[in-house]
């Protein structure tokens, strides 16, 4: 015990003493967390809006003053014709026109059928999607305003409550992404580096010759990383709640388990890694390769997986992100127990076991 | 060459060890059948250049690698069945600078001796010597030591365990003389504390300095035997020649068909003839015939690196 | 005979913050000359040596190497000098063809002259068999060898060697030695350091240094002469057992 206790102290000293890479770690969530929470966000707000009004009656101005007090259009810019659409939109500031014909209010009043046209910067997909439907509720609104005084028989009126997340804050689904990604990158990435280096150094060589045994070296290579990842883990939640109003809504303890069971997993993928590779850069690269691309891209987090072709949605079953992403999402923003996410825990865990398992036997103890 | 009977005298017995690794696509021998033993107690030298297998041969005793044919034991265990006992008796001194850049002196020190189960102080009377002059930078961290006290450094970590056999490879690599020697008389301090010290070496003139010493190229021992004996098994007269232009008289004798062989050694050149009859008169007055001035031959005896020369070109042949 | 010196140094000094890795060397080279420069771990030779180099700026002090002025010229002297050290010098996953052709090509040579002169160096190192095999596939002597031959593949006024021959075996190491001895003979200056105590003595003039001064500077014989001693070697360790500083 003694000298496994003497390599988990080397090891603090290793992390301590390279105070950039430390650094690194420890700051990583926190710009993660604020880049994501304040930059990144699907959320529009104030964007800029172009008006060509060619009716220009009391029922269009009415329609273009809702738009203008939304808190999601900025409609400053007034067209007079069709030519200025394309200079409009190649200038880049505008991401939406909205157009209305003659006799706007003529046709509402009298045909009681009007048309609208709504363009869109189509070059950001995601964002044009977002604005037209913002638009077009708020149209649908203005719609039922008019209705409501004519006093029609028959009405649905439709009121859409989004659970968990009534504000559809971006925040809810990227903390626990966030969480995934760092837990994987310090965890796997870190270990396996730092086993690797021995090997760079030459100092495995000794180790090798010494009477500690290969499953020591690998526990005692990865506890400070997991103590690190529990730091980080602690950071992202303080984060989100005090920062960004995520609530953590179930259990704080079963949060705190499944993260430390998620950074076991990620080290006994560290481990394996660096069982496998010689040089530092190596392990980097597969780490950033086979940690890195699947955590962000198959996890969930970014890209819905019932969207993926299927062999994708098979592949994500293998990324332990995307369940740990499931699990922190069922505890933390819909605020169930561990009853709901058993399954996905005890697929971890079964990972967990798999993956260090693996990498203890492809340990060598020799040199080839 | 291995007797059954010489084993509780032997520390280190190795019998016709081979291994190859493939190198691309192509397969090199890295050792070719080596056979030698060690006595207990015994300084042992390894000399060869650079890839003459010195480095694959002591992973093998080490335990690191394993060979692909031949046996070998460390004070009797087996160094495949039996890794386990011979990995608590190894001091081990690998080529490159192993230690923690990061870590102090004694951070390093401590840790080799935890991981070995045992502590400073309780090894502290074999390291003392050495120990005692790189104290004075116990707390430096070892990346930023010189040369020559990371080599001091290794050397305490590698004893701190009080290990029955210590092997070194290449020690004094890329070490100035003043610490070379210096280094040599702390494995000869070592040795008379019984320690059996196996140490490979790309230097010639180091041979002397060991008990015994192997000659190694390509793989292959090319002689074993105490310095000077191997010296002996240098069989024709060898010449020292020097004249006023030296590389001119390289040149000479490159193009002279009587001379065997010819090599610049410090400021003389030494020389082989082929024909025993061909003595310094004959030298000279060719020298002469040539118009060479300053000219100066003398008979002298062969040192390590001339037999491992001339044993060099023999295994060509 | 000023005209025939191509390195000219007085008092160069290289200072680390309070520690003076070089004090004041003044010293000069010989067009041709093989200049032996030898010194303990630490002594301040790999400092000194990337002075003149131009890759480091020294402290203080006068240097001109191949005519130009160390401080102003910097860029003129890497055009003329050839470097090469134990540790790097080629590029083990490009072939011995490719390595060639690359070093000509950094130094400016026509296509024509690089295709000249891989012809010649290939055959002069007997590699033909060898010329487009990987460089990592070598014995560590004929990497060296060849690496050499790269150094003044542009034909330098001066090349550098820092510990050319560290490893390798002794026929191959005086093999190399020959090589310099022809670039000699063709007017190259050759500034070499090494840890063997017999290549001192091949060296036309050897420099000793301690504590980053120059304590000797003379012919190996006369070396021996003042210091009373048999070999270099002994020279060497009696001048250089008087350090004080730790390396």
């Amino acid at each position: 015990m003694k000298q496994f206790f003497a390599f988990v102290k080397k090891e603090f000293f290793h992390i301590w003493r390279d105070k950039r890479t430390l650094f690194i770690l420890l700051g990583m969530p926190i710009t993660q967390i604020i880049i994501f929470g304040f930059a990144l966000t699907n959320e529009v707000k104030n964007s800029k809006m172009a008006i060509l009004d060619f009716s220009k009656d009391a029922a269009s101005s009415q329609l273009v003053q809702k738009m203008s007090v939304s808190k999601y259009f900025d409609a400053t810019t007034v067209l007079t014709n069709y030519q200025e659409v394309l200079p409009v939109f190649k200038k880049g500031k505008i991401k939406m026109i909205l157009v209305i014909p003659q006799h706007f209010a003529n046709d509402l009043q009298h045909g009681n059928q009007a048309h609208i046209q709504l363009i869109c910067d189509g070059s950001d997909p995601n964002v044009a999607n977002t604005l037209s439907t913002y638009a077009s509720a708020i149209i649908k609104d203005f719609q039922t305003a008019i209705v409501k005084e004519q006093k029609l028989p028959y009405r649905i009126e439709t009121d859409i409550r989004m659970m968990y997340n009534p504000e559809l804050k971006g925040a809810y689904s990227f903390v626990p992404g966030v969480m995934a990604l760092i837990l994987m990158l310090t965890s796997a990435m870190m270990t396996s580096i730092a086993i690797v280096k021995e090997k760079e150094m030459g100092t495995m060589e000794i180790i090798l010759v010494s009477p500690l045994r290969p499953f020591g070296v690998v526990i005692a290579k990865a506890i400070p990383y997991m103590i690190l990842s529990m730091v980080n883990v602690v950071t992202i939640l303080l984060l989100s709640v005090y920062v960004l109003d995520v609530p953590i809504r179930g259990s704080l303890l079963l949060l705190l388990s499944e993260g430390l069971l998620f950074t076991i997993t990620s080290l006994a993928l560290g481990l394996l890694i660096s069982s496998i590779t010689d040089s530092q850069q190596v392990a980097m690269l597969i780490s950033l390769m086979g940690l890195f691309l699947p955590t962000t891209v198959l996890s969930g987090y970014m890209f819905p997986i019932e969207n993926m072709p299927l062999p994708l949605q098979v592949m994500s079953n293998l990324v332990p992100a995307k369940w740990f992403y499931s699990i922190v999402k069922t505890i933390m923003i819909k605020g169930l127990g561990l009853s709901y996410v058993w399954k996905e825990t005890l697929i971890l865990i079964g990972m967990t076991v798999f993956l260090f398992g693996l990498s203890i036997k492809k340990f060598k103890t020799r040199l080839s | 060459m291995v007797k059954s009977n010489s084993n509780n005298m032997s520390a280190v017995i190795v019998n016709n060890i081979s291994k190859k690794y493939k190198v691309e696509k192509s397969q090199v021998t890295a050792l070719n059948t080596v056979s030698f033993e060690v006595l207990k107690g015994e300084l042992f030298g390894i000399v060869g250049p650079d890839g003459s297998g010195k480095t694959s041969l002591f992973r093998v005793l080490t335990t690191l690698l394993l060979a692909d044919s031949g046996n070998a034991s460390i004070e009797g265990f087996d160094i495949v069945k039996d890794y386990k006992i011979i990995r608590k008796k190894l001091g081990y001194m690998p080529g490159r600078f192993s230690l923690y850049h990061d870590l102090t002196v004694e951070e390093n020190l401590s840790f080799f001796a935890t991981i070995f189960n045992t502590s400073i102080a309780e090894n502290y009377d074999l390291i003392k010597d050495i120990y005692q002059q790189i104290e004075p930078f116990k707390n430096r961290r070892a990346g930023k030591l010189s040369g020559g006290m990371k080599q001091k450094l290794a050397l305490c970590c590698a004893l701190i365990h009080k290990p029955s056999v210590l092997i070194l490879d290449e020690p004094t690599t890329g070490v100035d003389a003043v610490s070379r020697k210096e280094f040599w008389e702390m494995l000869q301090r070592l040795k008379a504390q019984g320690i059996t010290i196996l140490v490979s070496t790309p230097y010639m003139d180091e041979a002397s300095m060991c008990d015994r010493v192997a000659l190694m190229q390509n793989g292959q021992i090319l002689a074993i035997d105490k310095p000077d004996q191997i010296n002996l098994q240098f069989s024709k007269p060898l010449w020292a020649v020097k004249a006023a232009s030296m590389y001119n008289l390289l040149k000479t004798f490159k193009k002279w068909e009587a001379v065997e062989s010819c090599y610049s050694f410090g400021e003389y050149y030494h020389v082989v003839m082929k024909s025993d009859l061909n003595g310094s008169d004959v030298i000279k007055s060719y020298l002469l015939q040539q118009q060479f001035l300053d000219i100066e031959v003398h008979q002298i005896t062969a040192n390590i690196e001339d037999s491992f020369m001339a044993l060099m070109n023999k295994s060509h042949d | 005979m000023i005209n025939q010196n191509v390195i000219i140094a007085e008092g160069l000094t290289k200072i680390f913050g309070n520690f003076v890795a070089v004090d004041h060397i003044s010293f000069e080279v010989a067009k041709g000359e093989i200049f032996g420069f030898l010194g303990a771990n630490g002594a301040g030779k790999t400092t000194a040596m990337r002075m003149l180099c131009g890759l480091s700026t020294p402290s203080s002090g006068k240097a001109t190497v191949a005519g130009f002025d160390l401080f102003k010229d910097t860029e003129q002297i890497k055009k003329s000098i050839g470097y090469m050290s134990q540790k790097f010098s080629l590029y083990e996953d490009l072939t011995i063809r490719e390595n060639i052709q690359f070093y000509g090509g950094i130094y400016g040579l026509s296509k024509k002259q690089i295709q000249e002169k891989t012809t010649y160096l290939v055959e002069q190192l007997h590699l033909q068999n060898y010329q487009n095999s990987l460089v990592k596939s070598l014995p560590l002597g004929w990497k060296q060898k060849l690496a050499f031959s790269v150094a003044i593949v542009h034909d330098p006024a001066i090349v550098f060697l820092d510990e050319p021959t560290g490893g390798v075996d002794p026929v191959t190491r005086r093999e190399f030695w020959e090589l310099i001895y022809d670039a000699s003979e063709r007017g190259i200056t050759v500034f070499v350091t090494t840890h063997y105590m017999d290549e001192a003595e091949y060296c036309n003039r050897v420099s000793i240094m301690v504590d980053g001064r120059i304590e000797a500077l003379d012919t190996p014989k006369n070396l021996k002469k003042t210091f009373n001693s048999l070999c270099m070697d002994e020279v060497f360790l009696k001048l250089a057992r008087k350090a004080v500083r730790g390396e």
